[in-house]
């Protein structure tokens, strides 16, 4: 029925951009039918969402949250908006903690978190709200080292390598331990400049996810800002990279998609099968081949026992609320993740995150059609 | 109008009271002038509250010890506000040792005749344009520019002093000396501002007075000029602190965040304002409260530099 009435509403606009809207979008859940034409028409009005009449056809939707897939999701809402111009999303990345808290408050239309929620929020959000928050992932993406060593094009990390440099137990290129696994590659003999986010963020929960089950004696726990024992802090993915292309010598942790953003050497890494694995998205996604989603969706790989992933990957997520008073927005909500994670996965791959493959993609879709 | 026929039999000041548009404007402005005039003290209160209420579970579970702590581990809950407290007042003790001699020295030179006038406005006028620069402008062009320019010099400085414990590490891209150096350049222009206008301020007579008893140039200024501009002076300075200590966006670019004291001032550190910068977007709970429990911290202390100025200046205009 919505399709038709989006085909109907196209063929009036006589563009070609809304065929292509209708195409896309109209076959994954709906078009979000909103076009004053359509409204203004008895009949269509009726059978048409009713907010699609009342918001006078244009849909606006606010997200706030995570920042590890920000660069992601603006670019699908400003794609989305493009094909859709009646739906306008609105993506504040402020960071994943604030994300969750004001998806609580309930000031945003949907949050956005590079941590499943925790029980206690889920706890809060029922009391709340009456049900439980849907949690959603949308991509995937990979934590890297980058560094930066002259001459030295293809680092090896063995565990015991980056366990040590990060715990601050080896602190020259040249150690023995960094040596073994780099034969026939001159390590310097300088100081490993380690450098770690200062501010909380969902890279640094990935990382220390990863860090805590693959380093023996790591003691300083997982979360999204840790103390460190070793090394100088740097805000966002972006302070990272440019601290370590100003220092020689220096080895850092920043996402995938800024590290080749930016052309940093980045380390390959050994597997829990005790292969060195090179990041890339392929490597990445290989890492939540063959494990088991939970009802939640909040699954976490921290040590990927695939012989053939990249360890430290990581899913992202948006958290949506059971209920939407407005069904346009509810509309525009399914129907954009459903073309994210479909006609999306182009730039997912372009801008370097981990596509969510077609499986999950069918599940987060039929939770997705579940909310009311 | 009607007053004029009745006015008189009455005293001016009988008619001053009765009805008159003018004083009702004059009453409306007096309660508006006192509504602002309140209305700032209260939302310094406002604010006062409410940090110290979201600060409120920290204060109760670290209370003093939280000024002792160097540790900061939102993972165990444990917090503490030691290398903050020290990166704060080292990093603008040294911000102050480069800009109070350079920018006195500024001021000295803007308020005398060396230069025309059409090369001293300006001179003067670039002067104060450096107080419109952004601070994260300043902290991109540390970053890039001035850390790159610099360090060759600094690690010249390791090579030779390196056996003085204040330039004993390498000197890191991100570091404490850097920093202070570019809060040096972001409170010079209220140095020199207010220093300048101060000493333009001094009373002609008393440097006429001065060159009329024979003293030179070099003892007017030392012995005339600057001292008694000296209150001036020195509440630019004050000011310049209070600027230097809250200081966030430069800080936190350029400092390298890392929560530790190091005796090398080439070692990466760490600000009050640059950790509250950096953690408060993803923080909750304890932690949270431990960094507005950071953020009450330095207003009292600038609340004391504030404080301490007044004092300072007031005494110094009494001297007068």
């Amino acid at each position: 029925m919505t399709s038709l009435l989006s085909f109907k509403s196209s063929f009036k606009r006589k563009t070609a951009v809304a065929t292509l809207a209708f195409l896309s979008a109209g076959l994954a859940v709906s078009c979000a039918p909103s076009s004053p034409d359509v409204a203004t028409s008895p009949a269509a009005g009726d059978a048409a969402s009713p907010a699609a009449a009342g918001s006078g056809g244009t849909v606006t939707l606010s997200g706030a949250g995570a920042s590890f897939p920000a660069p992601l999701y603006q670019r699908w809402f400003a794609d989305y908006n493009k094909q859709n111009p009646n739906t306008q999303i609105s993506y504040q990345s402020v960071g994943s903690g604030a994300g969750v808290e004001q998806f609580q408050a309930g000031t945003v239309d949907f949050g956005a978190s590079d941590a499943p929620l925790k029980d206690k929020d889920k706890e809060t959000f029922k009391a709340k709200y009456g049900a439980e928050p849907i949690q959603v992932p949308m991509t995937g993406g990979s934590v890297v080292f980058a560094y930066n060593l002259d001459g030295v094009d293809e680092l090896k990390l063995s565990r015991d390598a980056y366990c040590g440099i990060v715990k601050g137990e080896i602190t020259q290129w040249n150690d023995p331990a960094i040596a073994s696994a780099n034969s026939g590659v001159t390590l310097p003999d300088s100081k490993i400049n380690f450098v770690h986010r200062s501010d909380g963020s969902g890279t640094t929960f990935a990382f220390t996810n990863h860090l805590e089950t693959a380093c023996p004696n790591w003691t300083a726990g997982v979360n999204k800002s840790i103390e460190w024992a070793v090394g100088t802090g740097a805000k966002g993915n972006e302070g990272i990279t440019a601290q370590v292309q100003q220092t020689p010598g220096a080895i850092g942790y920043t996402e995938f998609s800024y590290a080749r953003e930016n052309g940093l050497k980045m380390a390959a890494i050994e597997n829990a099968s005790g292969k060195m694995i090179t990041p890339t998205p392929e490597s990445g996604a290989a890492a939540f081949e063959g494990e088991t989603v939970p009802a939640d969706f909040a699954l976490q790989v921290p040590d990927s026992k695939n012989a053939a992933a990249y360890p430290i990957s990581t899913l992202t997520w948006l958290l949506l609320y059971p209920e939407y008073k407005d069904a346009a927005k509810r509309e525009a909500l399914s129907s954009v993740i459903g073309w994210s994670l479909t006609d999306g996965k182009a730039s997912a791959t372009e801008l370097g995150y981990i596509p969510i493959e077609p499986s999950l993609a069918t599940k987060v879709n039929d939770r997705v059609a579940q909310i009311k | 109008m009607t007053s004029q026929t009745i006015a008189k039999s009455e005293t001016l000041i009988e008619s001053s009271q009765k009805f008159n548009p003018v004083r009702l404007v004059d009453q409306i402005f007096y309660w508006l002038t006192v509504a602002t005039a309140l209305g700032v003290g209260f939302i310094l209160l406002w604010i006062a509250w409410s940090l110290l209420s979201i600060a409120f579970p920290a204060i109760v579970k670290f209370n003093i010890g939280f000024l002792f702590s160097t540790s900061w581990n939102p993972v165990n809950d444990a917090f503490g506000a030691l290398p903050q407290i020290a990166g704060t007042i080292i990093s603008a003790i040294i911000a102050l040792l480069f800009a109070v001699p350079l920018g006195v020295g500024v001021a000295v030179f803007l308020s005398e005749n060396f230069l025309p006038t059409k090369v001293q406005t300006p001179l003067g006028l670039l002067v104060e344009l450096l107080a419109a620069v952004p601070s994260v402008v300043y902290g991109m062009w540390g970053i890039f520019v001035f850390v790159p320019f610099i360090l060759p010099f600094l690690q010249g400085i390791h090579r030779v002093f390196g056996w003085i414990p204040l330039f004993s590490t390498p000197p890191s891209t991100r570091q404490m000396f850097t920093t202070a150096m570019v809060l040096a350049i972001m409170i010079l222009p209220t140095i020199i501002a207010i220093s300048r206008d101060s000493l333009l301020s001094v009373a002609p007579e008393l440097r006429q007075g001065a060159y009329g008893l024979g003293a030179t140039r070099w003892e007017t200024l030392t012995r005339v000029l600057v001292p008694s501009a000296l209150s001036g002076i020195i509440g630019s300075v004050m000011l310049a602190l209070g600027r230097a200590l809250g200081e966030t966006m430069a800080a936190a670019m350029l400092i390298g965040n890392a929560n530790r004291i190091n005796i090398s001032l080439f070692a990466p550190a760490s600000t009050i304002s640059a950790m509250i910068a950096n953690q408060f977007g993803e923080a909750s709970g304890l932690q949270k409260s431990a960094l507005f429990y950071q953020a009450l911290i330095l207003m009292v202390m600038t609340l004391i530099v504030n404080m301490l100025a007044e004092v300072i200046v007031n005494r110094f205009q009494q001297v007068e």
